[in-house]
């Protein structure tokens, strides 16, 4: 019966952020059917440690755990999208001060922008799906991708400046 | 400020993040500096686009269900884990047959607990249907959109009668799971309450006539009618529900 009740209270609690779960576990894999699978890998994994569930933002709590689940079955099947001990200066951006304004944004094709999304490192696409997909204050993602607070604000700022280098190259084809 | 610390910061601009004094130290390098100011604007740009997009992948209908599954098996498997006390047994045995002399009493006293079972069932899904806001697949007030809806989805066709004008306005449809098979879930609105109206074939030609309880605060109207079993369920008064169910009920039966 208790274990009834920690069930009722979990998907009261946490099955609402269904659409959060998925969104993320979706665009860290990039494939509905792998996502899927990690979302309800993720469920089961946030129930059995349920207990530990002490916050507020089941949201954000269970953003890390799909998010966890997501790395894991990364290493094990696309061990190459994720560079062991991702490194901020390797990955850093030169951004060519002397060429300005390359990018006339006015209106991104929606389009090439998702490819352009799609083609990020993983590790810079979550920090742009948690902060504008998700709305996750910069304190928030911290907690849920376990960097320090200070370095999201430099990771976001390289993963859009990344996002503009794609679309400009594109914008160069097209 | 240089170029290199406002491209940094730029971001905390855009995000709303940076506190007052970088707040107004960005704001005045970005009006001093040209390429920055581009840059700022490309970020505004790329942002509103992103959150415009129709970029956030919503999950799909039976991915709750499959979830929900899931979790009550390991639910039930962790509860079935639990050791017992040994002195457990030693109780368990009068228990059982205690359990089997009242088993056996149930349908005498209560009727068939077919009905008690599926009554709990149809809360379960009703309560469901409201907590994770997915009340509808088919959001529509449209008859003629919701009936066709189901087509290929069910293999029976469910009557779908828009009743705005008597006071309960249809809301949508929804696939659900009852009694272990596929029924249709028709949602209809009354003020704040919402009425969910399931219904599957009865497998019998017999109607049975309406029966109504009321368990955990809601109130649950069924009845069986041209092949059809209807539960009605609603945290709605059991007087506006009858209403309901009796214009349910009144509706022409579909042909064929």
């Amino acid at each position: 019966m208790r274990e009834k009740d920690r069930l009722a209270r979990f998907e009261q609690t946490i099955l609402p952020h269904l659409d959060a779960a998925y969104n993320l576990a979706r665009w860290l894999t990039r494939n509905e059917h792998d996502a899927e699978d990690i979302v309800q890998e993720a469920y089961l994994r946030a129930f059995k440690f349920f207990n530990a569930f002490r916050g507020v933002d089941g949201r954000a709590w269970l953003l890390t755990i799909v998010r966890n689940t997501c790395y894991t079955w990364l290493q094990q099947n696309r061990a190459h999208e994720i560079t062991t001990m991702f490194d901020e200066e390797i990955h850093s951006v030169d951004s060519d001060a002397s060429n300005p304004a390359t990018l006339a944004l006015q209106s991104a094709d929606q389009q090439i922008l998702r490819e352009a999304l799609d083609e990020l490192p993983v590790e810079f696409r979550e920090v742009v799906v948690l902060r504008d997909l998700e709305g996750f204050s910069y304190k928030e993602i911290a907690d849920i991708v376990n960097i320090p607070a200070g370095t999201v604000m430099s990771r976001l700022a390289r993963a859009r400046e990344r996002l503009k280098q794609l679309l400009c190259n594109r914008g160069n084809l097209a | 400020m240089n170029c290199k610390d406002a491209q940094n910061l730029i971001n905390g601009y855009v995000d709303g993040e940076l506190d007052l004094v970088r707040n107004l130290e960005i704001e005045h390098h970005l009006q001093e500096c040209a390429l920055c100011s581009q840059g700022y604007k490309d970020h505004q740009v790329l942002r509103n686009g992103i959150k415009t997009g129709s970029f956030y992948f919503k999950a799909p209908v039976d991915l709750q269900r499959r979830i929900q599954l899931s979790l009550s098996k390991a639910a039930n498997a962790e509860a079935g884990h639990r050791v017992l006390p040994k002195w457990w047994l030693t109780i368990a045995a009068p228990m059982a047959a205690a359990a089997i002399v009242v088993l056996a009493l149930v349908p005498f006293l209560r009727g068939p607990s077919g009905d008690d079972l599926l009554a709990r069932e149809v809360i379960s899904s009703h309560v469901r249907s409201l907590m994770a806001s997915h009340l509808a697949d088919v959001p529509s007030s449209d008859q003629h959109t919701v009936k066709p809806w189901f087509a290929g989805k069910l293999n029976f066709s469910p009557p779908v009668e828009d009743l705005a004008r008597q006071g309960f306005p249809l809301i949508g449809g929804r696939l659900d799971y009852v009694d272990n098979r596929p029924v249709a879930a028709l949602i209809y609105q009354r003020q704040k309450h919402f009425i969910n109206l399931f219904i599957w074939p009865s497998g019998s030609d017999s109607d049975v006539g309406t029966k109504t309880v009321s368990r955990q605060g809601y109130n649950l109207f069924y009845w069986t009618k041209s092949g059809m079993t209807y539960w009605a369920a609603s945290d709605l008064n059991s007087a506006e529900l009858q209403e309901f169910v009796e214009l349910v009920q009144n509706q022409p039966s579909p042909k064929s």
